[in-house]
């Protein structure tokens, strides 16, 4: 039988398509309970490799015949011994090209909207991280939002497109994932935003991304509105694209909001944090949609692969949004918080450019699942 | 620490430091040591899980210079 290698974008069409796949997962124990690939239809079962090394008769009646299988691993090399024999057997499996590194590095291009005047809304989905960037393209001229660090994604999308990027904004001072704006900006001549408040201790030029800030891209001019929405971080700005869409960055998600304590300064932030949510956002037109920086579940993918949510109907299903109790939201979102994010602490140093990892030291850093939520 | 055996598997990538260990285990007798080193990070989680499943135990591991060692009894 043959073994056939998937790529990570095999692998995302499944999701995003809603398609079945069984994955045997053999990473240990503990990476296997922290993070995997989750899909809808997915069915799995956690074998560690070194268990295997004897044979894989034992695992033979678990792994199904009448359905994909992949094995899956940390880089790859164990998933192709594991394959290999499972071929031996006689199975037809796969195993993915690169392993859970590469699932976390995927990007997923899917457009939101057409705008006015042939212009278009693409988010990019990193379905393996749960990070979501944003590109604005209108008549020749582009905006990235919170772009993640594989800037040749951009960039050659950008190309692909025909359009020059102009703009580069981050929303907040990133903790759980390597931002690529400002390489992206040098790369391109960009201008780069990042808002002052978070970038006190940033040792790189950057424009200051401030409350009420327009830009306007292409000559049809399809709007770009910066909104102080502090709580996340101290700087956290949204956007409001096109009196369409607001970019929430990591202030509210569509199943769960902000958490305030990544830059340690929970019991400061907080109070920014509910008036952000429960006053400024109120204030918005409620058929804005949300477009969040981050998903946390697969749940949250709408079925076009898309992360998106009217914010009217945010306010009425989004637990986070519906904390009337003031003192209680205080301990919702500062009192049993979830595990920080992997080498959260170190992440932030790299995007205010004190340390300059290399690539692998990159990947490492942002290994495991995204966790800047509360829910 | 009496150490009946060194594997040097250094510059090894997934899964090949945890077969020659494994192979490495089987030539020693019980309650013998095995020394090994490894420089693929993987090996961190991967050795102890191994060894716990397998019954043996790590009585020692130490980071040097992007080295590790492993120091594994035999069950």
């Amino acid at each position: 039988m043959t073994v056939n290698k998937w790529t990570a974008a095999n692998v995302a069409r499944r999701v995003i398509d809603n398609e079945e796949l069984f994955i045997l997962d053999v990473r240990n124990a503990d990476a296997f309970a922290d993070w995997k690939i989750e899909g809808h239809k997915f069915e799995y079962l956690n074998i560690p490799y070194f268990e295997l090394l004897d044979g894989v008769e034992e695992i033979l009646p678990k792994i199904p015949t009448d359905k994909d299988v992949l094995v899956v691993c940390a880089k790859e090399g164990s998933s192709v011994m594991v394959a290999e024999m499972l071929s031996e057997e006689g199975r037809e499996v796969g195993y993915l090209e690169g392993g859970m590194k590469s699932w976390s590095s995927y990007l997923e291009p899917i457009k939101v909207a057409d705008l006015n005047n042939g212009g278009e809304l693409y988010q990019f989905v990193r379905l393996g991280k749960g990070c979501l960037s944003y590109m604005v393209i209108s008549e020749g001229e582009a905006a990235i939002i919170d772009a993640v660090r594989f800037t040749d994604v951009f960039t050659s999308f950008a190309k692909e497109k025909g359009v020059e990027i102009k703009h580069v904004f981050d929303t907040h001072l990133h903790a759980d994932h390597i931002s690529g704006g400002r390489h992206i900006a040098a790369e391109t001549g960009a201008t780069y935003y990042l808002p002052p408040k978070d970038a006190s201790e940033v040792v790189f030029d950057y424009t200051a991304l401030t409350d009420g800030l327009n830009v306007k891209i292409g000559s049809s001019q399809i709007d770009v509105n910066a909104l102080y929405s502090p709580g996340h971080t101290i700087g956290s700005t949204s956007f409001v694209i096109d009196n369409q869409f607001l970019l929430t960055g990591d202030i509210l998600f569509i199943d769960s909001i902000g958490r305030p304590d990544l830059a340690g300064l929970a019991e400061d932030w907080v109070g920014d944090l509910r008036e952000t949510l429960y006053t400024r956002y109120r204030e918005l037109a409620e058929d804005l949609v949300v477009l969040p920086a981050h998903f946390m579940i697969i749940d949250e993918l709408n079925e076009d692969g898309t992360v998106a949510r009217r914010l009217g109907d945010l306010f009425k299903d989004n637990h986070g949004l519906n904390i009337e109790d003031e003192a209680e939201f205080r301990s919702t979102v500062t009192d049993n918080l979830p595990p920080q994010p992997n080498a959260y602490e170190q992440i932030r140093q790299v995007n205010m450019g004190k340390i300059s990892p290399d690539n692998d030291e990159q990947t490492e850093m942002e290994i495991g699942p995204n966790r800047c939520a509360v829910r | 620490m009496n150490i009946t055996k060194t594997l040097d598997a250094k510059g090894l990538a997934c899964p090949m430091p945890i077969v020659k260990t494994k192979k490495a285990i089987d030539s020693i007798n019980s309650g013998e040591v095995l020394e090994v080193l490894v420089t693929d990070k993987g090996a961190l989680n991967d050795i102890p899980a191994w060894a716990k499943s397998g019954g043996h135990t790590v009585l020692e591991h130490k980071t040097e210079e992007d080295v590790l060692y492993f120091y594994i009894q035999k069950a």
